[in-house]
């Protein structure tokens, strides 16, 4: 029977109980290198078909693969990231199969010994919290082409474009428990390949993609057998996916029947997970070591020279922020998600009121750029005019709501607000001289309330306060308006 | 890879066929079969060799991985890539439709 209450995120509740989810991840991050992996062809985005193919990439007999220096860099400072083991010593091997987008008839890719072996990551969850998420390995491969099916009814259109794109796959251990966890996962390494620079992190142009290895099981009970989706390219459908095939596994598994281990795709359509229906041979492939390859070696100092050139990663920017402008971790880690961010961040907040300067960047600023359909990179307003729009706030010159109107205007003219305040004349007014005439015209035009306070009303004191704000077209100090009517109305 | 007591049958054959794509003729199956166990005992030789104080070894050349800067040199060859396609259309290779 069901429980009541609400349930944690990842467990569902069953007619036999409550059952917990337990999740891997594996991303497949493009690194943004300029050429391909082992060819001299260009990696990037969106050429006319075939166009950035070599004659290695299109499988030509005698081709041989020659690898790109500066992927392998990009491997080691993600490795290093992920607070990683990094392997001196690692090997390419390929990986079998037939695919009409695969002209090798083979992926290289390192499957016993990895250039990256174990990590782990802290990811933040909505709820504040925090926890550590352990990683399996890192390897380098190659990506696949593209088929197209939807040009011809009978025929499939191939681009090898993408043939030989370098690859970083990241293997996550079943560590995460819920899909929110994978959705924060997600996020954290995209953002991490963001400050490392090894990735653009693009989803929708597929430059980090997701599949998910999803089983259920009874608290602490041993792992079920799990199901594999394939190929997600945004977090919210990761989220979905995974949501989805837990509840049917637990569908499966409370009506007596057993899980098929197999590879599933994901519907965006219907929200359900579905089979591939693959060949019961498609796991079988035969890895040996690429005899066109010696195996990859370099030095410990090499690995050091390379750690020398690593940004400042968002766990210790996150700390700094919060030491240094005392904002909550949470706004904390939305601030450090992208390397923008902070970047703005630090240069608004510098010798402001860091909580206030945090509020206007995530609530107000974002929420306008998003409205605009801008990113911060082309915001009209300046990390200084937000800074100094938080410095006429923090001063008193104008009141938090009158802010909101100089923001608008902000964000149309690019203006200073300083400006915007002065030519519009809407500093704040907190002259007790001025505040007192605007109060003794509301007192005299409104007699009757008057008495009618003074005879016990005390809930018109509110009216009073709105009367003088209105004459003063927003600009009295609520604060002195406050005390100054209380000492009239006595 | 395998030992002296890996026999190969013809269901491995048929396997590793399958896995080829080749199209073996029943007929040779038989001797395809005993030509693979005289390879792989010949080579399963090499385990009578003790090998426990010697390291891996993935080059007797003494050659490290080459490697290349990051920079485009190739591409823009549509008409060599596509040339020994039996079928292509607006730079696509065409094949018989492959889907999942």
């Amino acid at each position: 029977m069901s429980e009541t209450g609400i349930l944690k995120p990842g467990h569902i509740n069953g007619e036999t109980g409550t059952w917990e989810m337990v999740i891997g991840l594996e991303i497949h991050a493009q690194i943004s290198s300029k050429s391909k992996l082992f060819s001299g062809a260009s990696a990037s985005f969106g050429a006319e078909a075939n166009s950035n193919v070599s004659l290695v990439d299109a499988a030509m007999p005698g081709m041989l693969p020659v690898i790109n220096e500066f992927c392998i860099e990009q491997a080691v400072k993600t490795g290093l990231a992920l607070n990683a083991k990094i392997n001196n010593v690692s090997v390419f091997d390929r990986k079998n199969y037939f695919y009409a987008d695969l002209p090798q008839g083979y992926q290289i890719s390192q499957f016993t010994k990895p250039i990256v072996g174990e990590g782990e990551i802290i990811i933040d969850l909505d709820n504040g919290k925090q926890t550590t998420i352990g990683i399996e390995r890192l390897h380098l491969e190659q990506d696949a082409g593209k088929s197209l099916h939807d040009q011809h009814p009978s025929k499939s259109f191939i681009d090898l474009n993408r043939t030989g794109v370098a690859l970083m796959e990241i293997v996550s251990k079943p560590d995460i428990r819920s899909p929110q966890e994978a959705g924060a996962y997600v996020k954290k390494i995209r953002s991490i390949l963001r400050y490392v620079g090894a990735c653009d992190g693009n989803m929708e142009e597929g430059s980090l993609r997701a599949d998910c290895n999803v089983s259920v099981r009874k608290s602490g009970e041993e792992f079920g057998t799990r199901c594999e989706i394939k190929n997600l390219n945004s977090i919210r459908f990761i989220i979905q996916a995974i949501q989805s095939e837990a509840e049917r596994q637990v569908d499966i598994l409370e009506s007596g029947g057993k899980i098929n281990q197999e590879t599933r795709l994901f519907d965006t359509s219907t929200g359900e997970t579905r089979s591939m229906r693959s060949k019961e041979d498609a796991h079988d492939y035969r890895y040996f070591p690429d005899p066109d390859l010696l195996p990859l070696e370099f030095s410990d100092s090499w690995v050091q020279e390379i750690k020398k050139t690593l940004p400042e990663l968002p766990d210790s920017l996150k700390k700094r922020l919060v030491n240094d402008f005392e904002i909550t971790p949470y706004d904390a880690s939305i601030l450090v998600e992208e390397k923008d961010y902070v970047d703005f961040y630090q240069k608004a907040a510098k010798g402001q009121d860091g909580k206030l300067t945090a509020n206007w960047m995530i609530t107000e600023l974002f929420g306008a750029l998003k409205k605009e359909n801008l990113t911060l990179s082309n915001s009209p307003i300046s990390p200084e005019n937000l800074g100094k729009l938080v410095s006429l706030i923090s001063k008193g010159t104008i009141s938090g709501k009158i802010a909101k109107d100089v923001f608008v205007e902000m964000m149309t003219s690019k203006n200073s607000p300083s400006d915007i305040v002065k030519d519009k004349g809407l500093e704040q007014v907190s002259d007790d001289t001025e505040i007192l005439k605007l109060i003794d015209k509301v007192i005299s035009e409104n007699k009757d309330k008057v008495n009618d306070y003074l005879g016990g009303k005390d809930k018109l004191f509110g009216f009073f306060v709105g009367q003088v704000m209105k004459l003063s077209q927003g600009k009295a100090n609520p604060g002195i308006v406050n005390n100054l009517l209380k000492e009239k109305l006595k | 890879m395998s030992n002296k007591n890996t026999i190969v049958d013809i269901p491995t054959v048929n396997k590793i066929a399958r896995l080829s794509r080749l199209d073996i003729p029943e007929a040779s199956k038989q001797s395809l079969t005993n030509d693979l166990n005289n390879i792989l005992g010949f080579v399963a030789q090499l385990e009578e060799v003790d090998t426990s104080d010697v390291k891996p070894l993935a080059s007797v050349t003494g050659h490290r991985l080459p490697l290349r800067s990051d920079e485009v040199t190739d591409g823009n060859i549509e008409d060599l890539v596509l040339k020994n396609a039996p079928e292509s259309s607006s730079g696509f290779f065409v094949v018989p439709k492959v889907i999942e």
